[in-house]
């Protein structure tokens, strides 16, 4: 299967590789499927998608980490699981749902409470915050991809807390150690590699997440889609492919498009491969059983 | 000596109000911390309550008779419902499980059961198994395009199928392994004490114990890949017709949904809140499933996270 993967993809992407050359699809910022004056490029669409779920990481991975925090070390268990179970049934709901929330409601919230409060304060002094936003743009995509990741990373990094031993924790406390103290001392440094294993398992999902990226993050081409403030329209790697599939006019738009699937290819599967290996060092893949 | 006495008493007194202070330091910071998990919990149940709030509130007003049974009316007006992209999504989903379930579950048994311990090729399995499992399905999409609807030259639901169960097959094949790995050891050696075949003891005694929990892990990926919508842009396109045949387009509730919430009318996005909730009910109804079969193994199948 792996093996059709790669070949079909390389093999679709040919065209354009070889049209534009390796190195300047990379860095190129044209997007022009004028026939006669096509000139393809990738760097936007790599440096909206990288941008857009560098402000998920930020968000969600702070708050997934709390949560599991809560919810493993803190909550009492007619809390903690209720609260677990809501958080796995929210990893289920499919991302095209989470779309329509923010098309349709998320984006004024954020426009109404965060945005326009610092365009009104900052917006004609620093041009980093114009120009007036309306809610379509990377930094509410990035933040409903937070959204997003947090019930997977969450889920994640609790299993992970809990598969640390209960005696480090009884040592710590025995020390007098307060609960802080415990998770920072004990728990921590043994689930170090599985937390970023999740963290990046998340990343590897907000990269590959498409229609809720298409939905808001605006849709622009060219040098536009380069983020050059905090509320400027984008693009993402996924999302172009989405926008765009269907109505490519020429082969060579079409083998761009795939050109930009290999691009998020080899992008996505670095980090996955990274963080299973990490994974892996910390949980057990089988519990017993056999052997 | 009492102005000695009085000295040690003295830097006695500080000592202790040094580790009173700093007890207290760290009581605050151990508040601190558990302030910010609590305020992290509220950050993330806001939206996400929101989320399923919303769904409900404008699915429920937009789902009606019409809106199940009807194909789409014209684009603008209110008239029309959504049921060929319902029949759609049943159909394409069917036809991933019939092509990812077998060929998941064999994997998964060959795996656990009949791969030598630390052999090359399970290796290999198992990480390619991981690596499909991280890509992207906006990169299926295309393998589905390049491989069969270019093949067929039509956007078909095979492509679609092709390419839901890619997306599938790892879910199933990981949950099938993990599941058969606990099954006791003792049950498969009194299979073979009995001197029944390794094929028989597979296929009689792990698997029908093991049973729920490769359920489950199918009733898991069919969740998952029900609400998939970026493979099915390239793969099924979408029409407003019924279904007219395997090597036609085809509809689908996420695609349908997307198509809705991107058109400017009112009644289109009410139209997209109450296929949202349809789907919602899908997905909901099989994570109970999955929760009831996960319960009734008695196992505590690991749900893997894609």
């Amino acid at each position: 299967m792996v093996g059709i993967v790669a070949f079909s993809v390389g093999n679709g992407s040919k065209d354009i590789f070889l049209k534009e050359g390796f190195f300047n699809f990379f860095t190129g910022a044209d997007w022009n499927s004028v026939e006669g004056r096509e000139s393809y490029g990738a760097l936007p669409y790599i440096i909206g998608t990288l941008v857009s779920s560098a402000l998920a990481m930020a968000i969600g991975v702070p708050v997934s980490l709390g949560i599991a925090i809560f919810v493993s070390e803190m909550a009492p268990a007619r809390v903690s699981a209720p609260l677990s179970f809501i958080v796995e049934l929210l990893a289920a709901v499919p991302s095209i749902i989470y779309g329509l929330w923010a098309l349709f409601v998320f984006r004024f919230w954020i426009r109404d409470l965060i945005e326009m409060p610092l365009y009104n304060a900052f917006g004609r002094s620093i041009p980093f915050f114009g120009p007036t936003p309306f809610g379509l743009d990377w930094f509410t995509a990035g933040i409903v991809l937070s959204i997003m990741i947090i019930p997977i990373v969450s889920s994640i990094s609790r299993e992970i807390i809990k598969a640390v031993p209960d005696t480090q924790r009884e040592a710590a406390y025995s020390l007098g150690a307060t609960r802080w103290e415990t998770v920072r001392i004990a728990i921590f440094p043994y689930a170090k590699s599985g937390l970023l294993g999740a963290a990046i398992l998340g990343l590897g999902r907000a990269m590959g997440e498409t229609i809720l990226v298409t939905m808001i993050i605006g849709n622009t081409i060219g040098i536009a889609a380069i983020p050059h403030s905090l509320f400027s329209q984008s693009q993402s790697l996924a999302s172009l492919i989405a926008n765009e599939f269907n109505e490519a006019s020429s082969n060579l738009q079409l083998s761009a498009l795939i050109g930009l699937g290999a691009v998020l290819l080899i992008l996505t599967m670095g980090i996955n491969v990274g963080a299973r290996i990490l994974v892996s060092k910390i949980v057990k893949v089988s519990p017993g059983g056999r052997e | 000596m009492h102005r000695n006495e009085l000295n040690s008493n003295n830097n006695k007194q500080k000592i202790q109000n040094i580790i009173l202070r700093q007890y207290y330091k760290r009581k605050l910071a151990d508040k601190l911390v558990s302030g910010f998990a609590i305020l992290c919990v509220l950050i993330a149940i806001i939206p996400l309550g929101s989320i399923l709030l919303e769904v409900i509130k404008n699915g429920a007003s937009a789902i009606s008779i019409q809106l199940l049974t009807f194909p789409p009316g014209a684009i603008g007006s209110a008239t029309g419902g959504i049921a060929p992209a319902i029949q759609g999504t049943l159909i394409v989903v069917g036809l991933a499980s019939l092509i990812a379930v077998p060929i998941g579950v064999l994997t998964g048994i060959y795996l656990s059961e009949f791969a030598p311990t630390n052999g090359l090729l399970p290796s290999a399995v198992r990480l390619f198994n991981d690596v499909l499992t991280g890509l992207p399905s906006v990169v299926i999409g295309i393998v589905g395009y390049l491989t069969i609807v270019l093949a067929l030259g039509s956007f078909s639901v095979v492509a679609g199928g092709f390419s839901l169960s890619i997306i599938m097959m790892p879910i199933v094949v990981r949950t099938t392994e993990e599941t058969l790995k606990i099954v006791p050891n003792s049950l498969r050696e009194a299979g073979y004490s009995l001197g029944i075949s390794k094929f028989r003891v597979t296929f009689s005694i792990v698997l029908a114990k093991a049973k729920s929990g490769v359920l489950t892990g199918v009733v898991l990926a069919i969740a998952r890949i029900a609400g998939e919508t970026a493979p099915l842009i390239m793969t099924i396109l979408g029409t407003s017709l019924f279904f007219t045949g395997f090597t036609r387009p085809i509809d689908a509730l996420p695609l349908r949904i997307w198509r809705l919430a991107s058109q400017p009318y009112e009644s289109a996005h009410s139209q997209g809140w109450g296929a949202a909730l349809v789907l919602i009910i899908i997905v909901v109804l099989l994570s109970a499933i999955l929760k009831i079969l996960a319960q009734r193994s008695g196992y505590n199948v690991r749900t893997p996270h894609i």
